[in-house]
């Protein structure tokens, strides 16, 4: 079978052929990092209409359907609009820090997508510590907001920034409690052996009930971590305006979305990762002839998929629920996330001690 | 002296909050002071969309005068020109015909319909919730639909005229209506589903804006509001006008007065009119709609006034006659205007989050603050 592996072993002989070693590393990193770009816009794009259908269908109306076919054009359309508009800073603001601000957002999005795998033996960084990596670098977000609300000189953007603060800090306790419970029963960080574990199935099954808590628990915590509703202060529209980004126009606004998509996407896939079996495809036990087709699905397919799903679920978490106030939020995470992670940690740990787990 | 922008002396945090914001839902202008995310103080300024109505109507005829209140609380209409269709009868001594009245109510109490349940949309989107919004709707099209057959327009309806009705019910009336019921029983299960029983948006109510019933009645808060206060104030009871004294309904008394009870009275309240109209629409009696008038209205020299409840509460028309064709003085008691005074003591010590949701359960409509 064509695999992924094989291709990308190809390409490098023949490069490393061509021209000397250091030559090989230079030109294969600038093309993962045009990939990396390419596939950060591209994602962006697809969640952005996808979001815009999905939230369509869930409130009765037909969606964007005007520009290309089925309207898939329309967020390409709305991007190259808000290129060509005028990237105002507002009189009062930090003007390094007002400019800067985006920019971090999407830097930090981006690295993010270095760990993970997209399909079998395809990384962009297999690097050994790629969970501790993962929660290091989300961190990054909340300098972005609380840059960009602070320099606004806007006091809704402000109050927004503050929220976000308050509420990525707390919450990514909660995600990295979660993460860790599939640290403790996998022994490893790498995001290759994760998946790798999850071969003869995946942990949300493998674990008992602590694994579907803690899949719980991080679904909740990267929504809020993601600013997404129902956890969306930061931004909250009918208190706040705009909340973080009200003072933001054209490509800079455009850029904190964009970036806020692929927080999504990367929250997402690394729940598929660690929870889902990543690029994995779905097994039962000895049915040989069901797992065999289930071989037959190329692993990129399974990994989208899951991913996809996951994105999915989020959405609709947003055009469900209303919004929680600001101390409900906290008092969630740190009344009853949090403990019951901790809890949950212990048990995973005796868990895997013990060898229970499948 | 406030500043307007900045801080005050004691370090407080001054927020405008309007006139353009998307939960004010309208010009309104509040001029927030707060300590960090609590709210202080909440002073409201007027006079964004005052079209200067009253005024407008001294030199207007008494036929003429009740197209301007359809401007003032939009989403009643109706109820608005039957309060002033009241007092010009009630001046002039006409007699309405029955299916003049049967017709009139049956508007009342569609367009109270239409009003709640575009508040139930618009309370859930200041809340966060975008999706409930559209569902309401869905709803209020049909209603907006069956009001553009019979009266020719879909928000100011300008319908109820002194005597009567301008037309005749449409003939596909009663067949849409009957649709229309059938959904929308079908429909409001669906909205508790969505939003009353949601556990997130019972936290971001219960037990939020509190207003006790003395305080209620010392602000002068009217309709579905009040009633959440335990305040019994429904005109439609207390002081029964048109046929409501013949028809069986409930007044949705709640006593907690806090942003719940004020919604849960709304979706009783949906309920009730259902019921009425469902009495009422294959009752209406045969006969003229409009009663045989005057050309030429002068009501006799003296003050009259005439109440009615709108979807927001106690509407209130005071007019001065000199005996002449156009109104001497005329002012309107709007309920918007006296649930809006009761906003700052409920919001007190309360987050920025909560204003949101309290200023949602008053269900404020903007020009009817301001006329």
């Amino acid at each position: 079978m064509l695999s992924l592996r094989s291709i990308t072993d190809s390409f490098h002989t023949w490069l490393l052929g061509l021209v000397g070693d250091t030559w090989t590393l230079v030109i294969e990193m600038v093309l993962v990092g045009v990939a990396a770009i390419g596939l950060f816009a591209v994602l962006g794009l697809i969640l952005v209409i996808m979001e815009r259908k999905v939230s369509a269908w869930m409130q009765i109306r037909l969606g964007p359907n005007r520009v290309g076919p089925k309207g898939m054009l329309q967020s390409t359309a709305d991007t190259v609009k808000l290129l060509v508009k005028e990237g105002m800073t507002p009189d009062g603001a930090d003007k390094l820090m007002f400019n800067s601000a985006p920019f971090l957002a999407m830097i930090a999005a981006m690295l993010l997508l270095a760990p993970i795998a997209f399909a079998k033996d395809f990384h962009i960084w297999d690097i050994n510590i790629g969970v501790l990596y993962i929660t290091a670098i989300s961190s990054l977000n909340v300098i972005a907001v609380l840059m960009a609300g602070w320099s606004s000189n806007n006091k809704y953007s402000l109050l927004g920034a503050m929220r976000s603060g308050a509420q990525i800090v707390s919450y990514e306790l909660s995600a990295g409690l979660s993460i860790l419970t599939i640290v403790v029963l996998t022994g490893s960080l790498q995001m290759s052996e994760i998946v790798a574990s999850q071969a003869n199935g995946w942990w949300i099954f493998k674990g008992h009930l602590p694994a579907l808590i803690a899949f719980v628990i991080f679904m909740i915590a990267v929504t809020a971590e993601t600013n997404r509703a129902p956890f969306d202060l930061a931004e909250a529209e009918s208190e706040l305006t705009g909340g973080f980004h009200t003072e933001y126009s054209g490509m800079k606004f455009a850029l904190f979305f964009l970036a806020e998509y692929i927080n999504v996407f990367i929250v997402c896939a690394i729940g598929a990762t660690l929870f889902l079996g990543g690029w994995m495809p779905f097994h039962i036990g000895n049915w040989e002839g069901f797992n065999r087709i289930m071989d037959y699905i190329p692993s990129s397919v399974w990994f989208f998929g899951k991913t996809f799903f996951l994105i999915f679920v989020m959405m609709w978490f947003r055009w469900t629920f209303p919004r929680l106030r600001i101390d409900q939020l906290l008092n969630l995470e740190w009344k009853y996330l949090l403990p019951i992670g901790m809890v949950n940690i212990v048990l995973v740990t005796v868990i895997a001690i013990l060898k229970w787990h499948f | 002296m406030i500043e307007e922008i900045g801080t005050t002396e004691q370090g407080d945090l001054l927020i405008n909050v309007g006139p353009q914001h998307p939960a004010t839902h309208g010009v309104l202008h509040l001029v927030i002071t707060m300590n960090g995310e609590t709210i202080k103080k909440i002073e409201p300024h007027l006079g964004y969309i005052h079209r200067s109505i009253e005024k407008m109507c001294e030199s207007l005829t008494y036929r003429q005068f009740i197209y301007t209140t359809s401007r003032m609380d939009y989403l009643s209409s109706h109820i608005n020109n039957h309060g002033c269709a009241l007092l010009v009868e009630k001046a002039m001594q006409i007699e309405v015909p029955p299916r003049a009245e049967a017709i009139r109510v049956l508007m009342d109490e569609l367009t109270r319909i239409a009003s709640h349940v575009l508040w139930w949309g618009a309370m859930a989107m200041d809340l966060g919730a975008m999706t409930p919004y559209f569902h309401a709707f869905r709803e209020r099209e049909l209603i907006n639909d069956i009001m553009e057959e019979t009266c020719g327009a879909r928000l100011t309806m300008n319908y109820q005229v002194p005597g009567g009705v301008m037309f005749d019910l449409h003939p596909n009336f009663r067949q849409k209506v009957h649709a229309f019921i059938k959904q929308f029983k079908q429909k409001l299960p669906e909205y508790d589903e969505l939003v009353t029983g949601n556990a997130i948006f019972k936290a971001r109510t219960q037990g939020l804006g509190y207003l006790s019933l003395e305080d209620a009645v010392s602000y002068g808060v009217t309709g579905p509001s009040g009633r959440a206060s335990g305040l019994s104030c429904d005109i439609r009871k207390i002081h029964p006008y048109s046929i409501y004294d013949k028809l069986t309904f409930e007044e949705a008394l709640h006593s907690d007065g806090d942003t719940y009870a004020r919604y849960l009275v709304r979706m009783v309240e949906m309920r009730e009119s259902l019921s009425l109209i469902e009495q009422l629409i294959d009752n209406i009696p045969e006969g003229d709609f409009l009663a045989k008038t005057k050309a030429v209205l002068k009501p006799p020299k003296g003050e009259f006034y005439t109440r009615v409840e709108t979807a927001r509460g106690e509407l209130g028309v005071y007019v001065v006659s000199e005996g002449a064709t156009t109104p001497y003085r005329i002012k309107f008691r709007s309920p918007g205007f006296s649930n809006l005074s009761a906003l700052d003591h409920m919001t007190r010590g309360q987050k920025i989050g909560d204003l949101v949701a309290i200023m949602g359960s008053l269900d404020l409509v903007i020009p009817d603050i301001d006329r």
